[in-house]
């Protein structure tokens, strides 16, 4: 379980797995209650690099890291963020209270795209 | 003939059970083609009724959960239905944020999720006799 977990001073990056669903939201909230029950955790990371699917369980993870964290701006950051899981972060309203930082899709860097 | 092609998937209330359900859908429709954005789709609404009955139908019991799926056509119907506490108020359920057990770190998001992805979401419920989620989604070619 410690794999998901990457702590660098006050900040706390948990690398998501490929599926982030009921019970995979359950083990990643204990186990950072835990380690936020030792240290002090200012910010949070989720990478969702390795993540092709997430349900309503996700949506309730973030928003309960942002509230045990005090509900301050820029507390939880979502990184390496998909076009699917940028949706279900929209349309939970996630996105108005956590920075994302979407995927860099292909075919879409910009020192690619002279083609004259 | 009409063409149709059916499914039922009966399992326990555990959680790991989610996945296969949801896996389970996906793979009956692939027959259809879908895009990978309507496998999603349809994989987060099943995700959504089935930890539904787990957390809220059964409270964490382990009893069945039954899972139809039917094809016509291009239309996928998907029935997900438990035995356990039933829903009092469906009209209030199913409004976006609101969760009985916020303190479990739960959304209050599940039924806007199904509504979001599927076509068509009703829910038959009755207080002691359970809940039925009947949901259709038409995959377009």
């Amino acid at each position: 379980m410690s794999d998901y977990f990457e702590l660098d001073g006050t900040c706390l990056t948990v690398r998501l797995p490929a599926e982030v669903d009921h019970p995979v939201s359950d083990l990643i909230r204990k186990e950072s209650d835990r380690i936020m029950s030792d240290t002090y955790i200012r910010t949070m990371v989720f990478d969702f690099r390795q993540t092709c699917f997430m349900d309503s369980s996700g949506i309730g993870l973030l928003m309960g890291r942002y509230r045990a964290l005090g509900m301050r701006q820029g507390c939880i950051r979502a990184v390496e963020v998909s076009g699917h899981i940028d949706r279900l972060l929209h349309l939970s309203g996630v996105h108005r209270y956590i920075e994302i930082d979407k995927i860099q899709e292909e075919g879409k860097i910009a020192w690619k795209t002279p083609m004259k | 003939m009409e063409n149709t092609n059916e499914m039922t998937l009966i399992f326990d209330s555990r959680p790991v059970n989610e996945g296969l359900a949801r896996v389970a859908a996906a793979s009956f429709f692939t027959q259809l083609n879908p895009t990978l954005e309507e496998v999603a789709d349809v994989k987060t609404a099943v995700s959504e009724a089935v930890t539904n009955c787990i957390i809220h139908g059964y409270e964490g019991k382990v009893h069945k959960i039954r899972m139809d799926l039917r094809l016509r056509g291009r239309e996928l119907f998907v029935d997900i239905t438990d035995h356990g506490t039933g829903i009092a108020d469906v009209k209030k359920a199913m409004e976006p944020l609101y969760t009985t057990k916020p303190e479990k770190d739960r959304s209050g998001m599940g039924f806007t999720f199904m509504e979001a992805f599927m076509d068509e979401v009703t829910v038959e419920s009755k207080v002691g006799e359970g809940t039925s989620v009947h949901m259709k989604k038409t995959i377009l070619r």
